[in-house]
C-alpha cells in the first residue's frame, strides 16, 4: 500500500451568508434554467413547439377573468395549506400530515352540513362547521405532536400515516353518504337549500376564500416574525437544547404550534367544502398537503415569499390543465413539469449554502 | 367458513409489491436516507417496464420469445428506477438537499411520469378503454410451476405464483442477511447510525449512501413492475397503483427495518387489504375501514417502539439528516 495522500479535486465549504439579493438571483436563475429544460422535455416527449406550449399555459392561467379567478382561488388554497405547515417546519417538525388534516377538517364540515343542515339557521350552521373543522384539524395534528413531545416518536412517519387514516375514514363516510347510491360520490351537498354554503360574491364565493387567506398570510407573517410565540418557534427550530436552557418549554411549544398548524389546515378544509367545492372526495386535498411543504420550503418559511412560490406551482397546474385540453395531452404532464422545476430549485440551494473550491496547487501541500 | 386456501394466495399477491418497496426503502433508510420518493419510484419502475414490453409486444408478431419478454421490461424497469435513485442521491448526498423535500418532489414527478406516459401509450393504441393491456407479457410473468395444480392446497399456497413472487422473497432474505451478517451491512448501518463516526473509521459515506439509495430504488421499482405484470395481469390504468408506495413505507416501520420480517408483514398487510372480501356481510363501507388497519397498526408500532426505547428497534439514528463532513 502506497502512502499517497489523496487530496480531493473539489473542496466544499459552507458559506457564511449570501446576500439576499444574490441568493434570489440564483433561485430565479434556476427557475429559468428549469423552464428551459422543461421546454426541451416538452419537445422531446410530445413533439410540440415549447413556446406555443408556454403561451397556452399563460393563456390557461390568465386568459379570461374567470380563469384568473380560478387561479387566484387555487393559489389561495395552496397558500393556506403552506402557511399552516410553516410554523411546524420552522420548528423542524416535519408535518407531512397536511393532506390528512385538511381532509379531516373537510370531513367535520361535511358532517355538520349533512346532519345539521336545515336544523340550525344558516349563519349558526356555518359557525358550527367552522368550529368543527378547526377542532378536527387541530386534533389530527396534535396526536403526533403529543407523542413527539412526550416520547420523541418520529413525526415524519407518524403524520404521514395519519393522512391515510383520514383518507380511509373519509372513504368510509363517502360510501355512507353517497348519492345517488352506488355512484361512489357524495355529490353536491345541500344543493337545493344551500345550507352551510358560504354566501356568494358575484357568481361564487371564491372571493371569501381569497380574502380569508390574505388575512391569514399577513397574520402568519406577524405571528412568526414579531410575536413571542414566533420567536420561541425559531429557537426550538435552531436547537432544542438552547430552548431548554433559556427556559422555553419545548414540549408545550411543539403541541401549541401543531395545534395552530392543524387548525389552519382544518380551516382550509372548511373553506373547500363550504366555499368552493360543496362536496367531499378522498382526493379533496389532491396532494396539496405535500405541495404545501414544497412551497413553504422554497420560500424559506417567509410568508410573503410563499405567495410567489405557491403562484408558480398553481400556474403550472392550471397551465397544464389548459395544454391538456388544447393539445390533447393528459393532465399529468403538469406534474412532470412541476417535478423538474422543483428539482432545479432544490438543487440550487446547494450553491446558495456552499462554496465549491477547485483545488489549484496539485499535490504540493500536505493535506 | 373462512376460505384460507384462497385467501392466502391473494394476500401474498397483494403483499409482494409492498415487499419489494419495503426492502428497497429499508436498504436506503439503513444508510440514513429517508426516501419518500419511493411511491414515485414504483410508478416510474412500473411505467418503464410497461413501455419496454409495450414496444416489444407491438414490434413482434406471433409468439413472444419468453426470455426477451421478461428481460426487456425487467431491464427498462431497473434502468428507470436507477435513474430516479441517482436523482435522489445527487440531490441529497452530493448537493445535500433536504431528503423529505426531494422525496416528495420525486413522488410528484414519478406519479406524473407514470400517468402521463400511460396516457400517451393509450393514445398510441387508440383503444377506447383507458388502460393498456399487455396480456401476452403478463402470461409469461405470472407463469406458475406446471405441477402446482397437482399438489392441492400445498401447491396453491406455496407454488402458484409467478417467478417475481419468489424473487421478492429471495431479495428480502438476501438483504436481511447482508444487513445483519456481513461487513458491508455493518458498515452500511454505521453510515445510517452515525456517518461522522463511520467516516472516521474510513468508510466512504457517500459511496455507501449512493449505492444504498440506488439499489433500494431499483428493488422498489421492481415492485411496480410486479404490480402491473403479475397482480394486474398486464393491465396498466392510470392511478391504479394507488397508495401502495406509502403502504410500503409504512411496512418498513411496522417491520422495524427488518426485511426478513417484512416477508410476513407484507402478506399481513396484503391480507388486511383484501380481508373484506372474505368476511361475509362486510359492506362496501366497512371495507374502507379495513384498509385503514395497516396504517393504524403502523402508528401503534411507531408509538410503542418510541416508548420502549429498545435500541435495536429504533429508526437509524441519523435518518433524514444530511451528512457534511466539515459541519462541526
Amino acid at each position: 500500500m502506497s502512502k499517497q495522500i489523496k487530496e480531493p479535486f473539489l473542496h466544499i465549504t459552507k458559506r457564511k451568508e449570501m446576500p439576499a439579493k444574490k441568493a434570489w438571483a440564483i433561485r430565479i436563475g434556476s427557475i429559468v434554467a428549469a423552464l428551459i429544460v422543461c421546454a426541451i422535455v416538452t419537445t422531446l416527449t410530445t413533439g410540440l413547439d415549447p413556446i406555443s406550449v408556454y403561451g397556452t399555459m399563460i393563456e390557461g392561467a390568465f386568459g379570461t377573468s374567470r380563469k384568473f379567478l380560478i387561479l387566484l382561488k387555487e393559489l389561495a388554497i395552496l397558500l393556506c395549506i403552506s402557511l399552516a405547515l410553516t410554523p411546524a417546519f420552522k420548528m423542524k417538525f416535519w408535518n407531512l400530515g397536511g393532506e390528512g388534516q385538511v381532509l379531516i377538517g373537510a370531513w367535520a364540515t361535511s358532517v355538520c352540513m349533512i346532519y345539521l343542515g336545515g336544523v340550525l339557521p344558516n349563519g349558526i350552521l356555518i359557525i358550527v362547521m367552522l368550529a368543527a373543522a378547526i377542532g378536527a384539524g387541530a386534533v389530527w395534528a396534535m396526536i403526533p405532536a403529543f407523542f413527539k413531545a412526550k416520547w420523541g416518536t418520529n413525526e415524519t412517519l407518524f403524520t404521514l400515516m395519519m393522512n391515510y387514516v383520514a383518507i380511509q375514514l373519509v372513504a368510509y363516510y363517502i360510501i355512507i353518504w353517497e348519492s345517488p347510491k352506488g355512484s361512489g360520490h357524495v355529490g353536491v351537498i345541500n344543493q337545493a337549500g344551500r345550507e352551510g354554503w358560504l354566501p356568494n360574491i358575484g357568481t361564487n364565493s371564491y372571493w371569501f376564500v381569497i380574502i380569508f387567506v390574505a388575512i391569514i398570510t399577513i397574520g402568519m407573517h406577524i405571528y412568526l416574525q414579531y410575536s413571542k410565540h414566533g420567536y420561541e418557534i425559531s429557537v426550538v427550530g435552531e436547537s432544542q437544547r438552547t430552548a431548554n436552557y433559556v427556559g422555553i418549554k419545548v414540549d408545550r411549544v411543539i403541541i401549541r404550534t401543531l395545534l395552530l398548524s392543524g387548525a389552519i389546515c382544518g380551516f382550509t378544509g372548511w373553506m373547500m367544502v363550504s366555499g368552493t367545492d360543496h362536496t367531499i372526495t378522498t382526493t379533496l386535498a389532491g396532494g396539496r398537503g405535500f405541495l404545501g411543504i414544497m412551497v413553504s420550503w422554497l420560500a424559506q418559511f417567509n410568508s410573503i415569499a410563499m405567495v410567489g412560490a405557491a403562484f408558480l406551482l398553481v400556474f403550472l397546474e392550471q397551465g397544464a390543465g389548459e395544454i391538456s385540453t388544447h393539445f390533447g395531452l393528459n393532465q399529468s404532464f403538469g406534474d412532470i413539469l412541476t417535478g423538474i422545476i422543483l428539482f432545479f430549485i432544490i438543487g440550487c440551494e446547494f450553491f446558495i449554502n456552499y462554496i465549491v473550491h477547485v483545488r489549484k496547487n496539485s499535490g504540493k501541500e500536505e493535506a | 367458513m373462512f376460505d384460507l386456501v384462497s385467501f392466502i394466495p391473494r394476500a401474498i399477491i397483494q403483499g409482494m409489491p409492498l415487499l419489494f418497496g419495503c426492502t428497497g426503502e429499508t436498504i436506503s433508510e439503513k444508510a440514513g436516507s429517508l426516501n419518500l420518493g419511493i411511491p414515485g419510484v414504483m410508478y416510474v419502475g412500473a411505467m418503464c417496464g410497461v413501455i419496454g414490453s409495450f414496444f416489444y409486444e407491438h414490434s413482434t408478431t406471433g409468439a413472444l420469445n419468453p426470455v426477451l419478454a421478461i428481460m426487456i421490461p425487467f431491464l427498462s424497469c431497473l434502468i428507470g428506477s436507477l435513474l430516479m435513485g441517482l436523482l435522489f442521491s445527487v440531490l441529497t448526498v452530493t448537493l445535500r438537499a433536504n431528503q423529505n423535500v426531494v422525496g416528495l418532489a420525486m413522488t410528484t414527478f414519478g406519479v406524473g411520469f407514470g400517468n402521463f406516459f400511460g396516457g400517451s401509450l393509450m393514445k398510441l393504441t387508440g383503444s377506447s378503454v383507458p388502460s393498456i393491456a399487455l396480456s401476452k407479457t403478463s402470461i409469461i410473468f405470472s407463469k406458475a410451476l406446471p405441477f402446482a395444480d397437482d399438489l392441492g392446497w400445498f401447491g396453491k399456497i406455496f407454488l402458484s405464483y409467478g417467478f417475481m413472487t419468489y424473487l421478492a422473497v429471495i431479495i428480502a432474505i438476501i438483504t436481511a442477511y447482508i444487513l445483519k451478517r456481513t461487513r458491508v451491512g455493518l458498515q452500511l448501518r454505521a453510515v445510517g447510525e452515525n456517518p461522522a463516526t463511520a467516516d472516521a473509521a474510513g468508510i466512504d459515506v457517500n459511496k455507501y449512501k449512493y449505492f444504498a439509495i440506488c439499489i433500494g430504488c431499483m428493488i422498489a421499482g421492481l415492485g411496480g413492475l410486479f404490480y402491473v405484470m403479475d397482480y394486474a395481469s398486464g393491465v396498466w390504468s392510470n392511478d391504479a397503483f394507488g397508495d401502495r408506495g406509502w403502504l410500503a413505507i409504512a411496512l418498513v416501520i411496522f417491520t422495524l427495518w427488518k426485511p426478513n420480517i417484512a416477508i410476513f408483514g407484507s402478506i399481513l398487510f396484503g391480507g388486511l387489504y383484501i380481508l373484506h372480501l372474505f368476511i361475509p356481510g362486510a359492506g362496501m363501507a366497512v371495507k374502507e375501514l379495513y384498509k385503514m388497519l395497516p396504517y393504524l397498526v403502523t402508528i401503534i408500532v411507531l408509538i410503542i417502539t418510541s416508548m420502549r426505547r429498545k435500541r435495536e428497534h429504533q429508526p437509524p439514528e441519523s435518518l433524514g439528516l444530511p451528512y457534511f463532513r466539515e459541519d462541526r
